[in-house]
């Protein structure tokens, strides 16, 4: 799966939980949960469903990686690049 | 013989419009089904029946705005069923606003009450697949011969009703914001509010949540509410006075633990609905039925007895940064319970000062109900108890 790939899911997943913000026109690094409005429910089934989607578990001491949505593109593509 | 009426949804509510009914007459039903949908200020809201039985007839056509109170249904024990629904002429409200108009699905009900059914003409074709699909075939009109129903007049029709979105957005914000401005209007202008405030070391509380989801994948992971939200139904426990609302006969206890529990809507609103019996449920338990809540809230799709029957309210602004909630209660409730953000703040921790999270809880009650020694001896029951999560 390549960065765009992931960047597309992630705009993807974003859309869902707030339908009303345009997610491909986020700054990459502006706070992801200011900037969407997102609450620790909507981050906790963001994280859910990239699960889902990546088949790949996000761990809670991870978050911190999360935080905008630069980082997030950036961990997710190195957590798939180092997966087996 | 019982009567199925319009349900209040909260103090300011008067009037329902009845949207669709999802029962009926002859079909059986169990306390806790859904049997109607309802379109009121808090959007659409699907009504759930207190009592079992059989629905005997329909009283009131959809898109009919009644009183609350009014008869929707009557409900028999099985022995006499109704097959012949009359359907009552519409009762007229002394609207407070402008009735809206009624959001009709773009395809009519599959369950159109028999007497009006017109037996049109439909190919056997059609028929057939409308029965498969639940469509009513009255609702539809023909483009064959005499205006005969066509399979393809079905199949248009079941297509409609396929790209409903899955989700429709049953929510009128304008509305909400109306409900909300009523009952905090009424809230300020009766309640004699008293606030105290007291700051909780969240350490132990955090430190077993994320030990408990460090071995969680991220479906089954806890939320520091779920926590927060069982401490409080355990203190409510040992504190009845501010669990349940005060009428003219002055205080009733509520008759079980049910904690309304503050969700923002997206784009502004806010609902309260219940968690009903949060003093039994354990905390997976918990987690789940508040996720499923916050899932139902934000698409519209609340039940009738998670809006009418809350006990106290609990708000969790920390959620978007602040520190200190100064709540407004829900009238006709009597106390509201906020939690801020979990910060991390320099602590006397027995003889050494050392960073600790810490999170401050705050109780707006009525001090018609209660006085200020009996709030402070429940939040400090509530700060307590979070110093022992493990027995939450």
């Amino acid at each position: 799966m390549t960065r765009d790939d992931i960047t597309a899911v992630l705009i993807d997943e974003l859309d869902r939980i707030a339908p009303e913000i345009d997610a491909t026109g986020l700054d990459p690094d502006a706070d992801l949960c200011e900037e969407l409005d997102i609450d620790s429910m909507d981050f906790l089934n963001l994280v859910t469903a990239l699960h889902e989607r990546l088949d790949l578990d996000i761990p809670e001491i991870d978050y911190p990686n999360l935080a905008t949505f630069g980082h997030t593109v950036d961990y997710l593509t190195q957590r798939l690049a180092s997966a087996p | 013989m019982a009567e199925f009426r319009m349900p209040s949804l909260g103090a300011d509510m008067e009037a329902g419009t009845l949207v669709e009914w999802l029962k009926r007459p002859g079909d059986r039903v169990k306390r806790g089904d859904v049997v109607a949908v309802v379109e009121t200020q808090k959007g659409a809201i699907e009504v759930d029946i207190f009592e079992d039985g059989v629905i005997e007839r329909w009283l009131v056509e959809p898109g009919t705005t009644v009183p609350v109170g009014t008869p929707l249904a009557l409900i028999g024990d099985g022995r006499v069923v109704g097959r012949t629904p009359e359907i009552a002429a519409a009762a007229t409200v002394p609207a407070p606003a402008a009735p809206r108009p009624v959001q009709q699905p773009a395809v009519a009900l599959p369950f159109e009450p028999e007497s009006r059914a017109r037996h049109p003409h439909a190919s056997p074709a059609a028929r057939r697949l409308a029965a498969e699909r639940g469509i009513a075939l009255d609702t539809l009109t023909g483009s064959g011969p005499e205006g005969a129903i066509l399979r393809s007049d079905v199949e248009r029709a079941a297509t409609a009703l396929a790209l409903r979105p899955a989700a429709p957005k049953r929510l009128d914000l304008t509305e909400m914001r109306r409900a909300i401005a009523a009952a905090m209007a009424r809230s300020k202008r009766e309640i004699p509010h008293y606030y105290l405030s007291t700051t909780v070391d969240l350490t132990r509380a955090l430190a077993r949540l994320e030990a408990a989801n460090a071995t969680r994948p991220s479906a089954g992971r806890l939320l520091l509410a779920a926590l927060l939200l069982k401490a409080v139904a355990r203190a409510l426990g040992q504190a009845p006075e501010f669990n349940g609302y005060f009428n003219a006969e002055g205080f009733q206890p509520g008759a079980g633990i049910h904690i309304g529990t503050a969700i923002a809507i997206r784009g502004g609103g806010l609902v309260a609905p219940a968690i009903h019996d949060a003093d039994k449920l354990s905390l997976d338990e918990m987690m789940a039925r508040l996720r499923d809540l916050v899932d139902r809230a934000r698409s519209g799709a609340l039940r009738s007895s998670e809006l009418s029957d809350a006990t106290i309210t609990v708000t969790n602004l920390g959620e978007r940064g602040v520190e200190t909630v100064f709540g407004v209660i829900y009238p006709p409730q009597v106390a509201l319970v906020g939690f801020g953000v979990p910060v991390e703040r320099p602590w006397a921790f027995g003889a050494e000062i050392t960073a600790r999270r810490v999170l401050t809880a705050t109780l707006a009650a009525d001090h018609r109900a209660s006085d200020g020694h009996r709030g402070a001896l429940f939040l400090a029951d509530i700060d307590r108890r979070l110093q022992s999560p493990e027995t939450l």
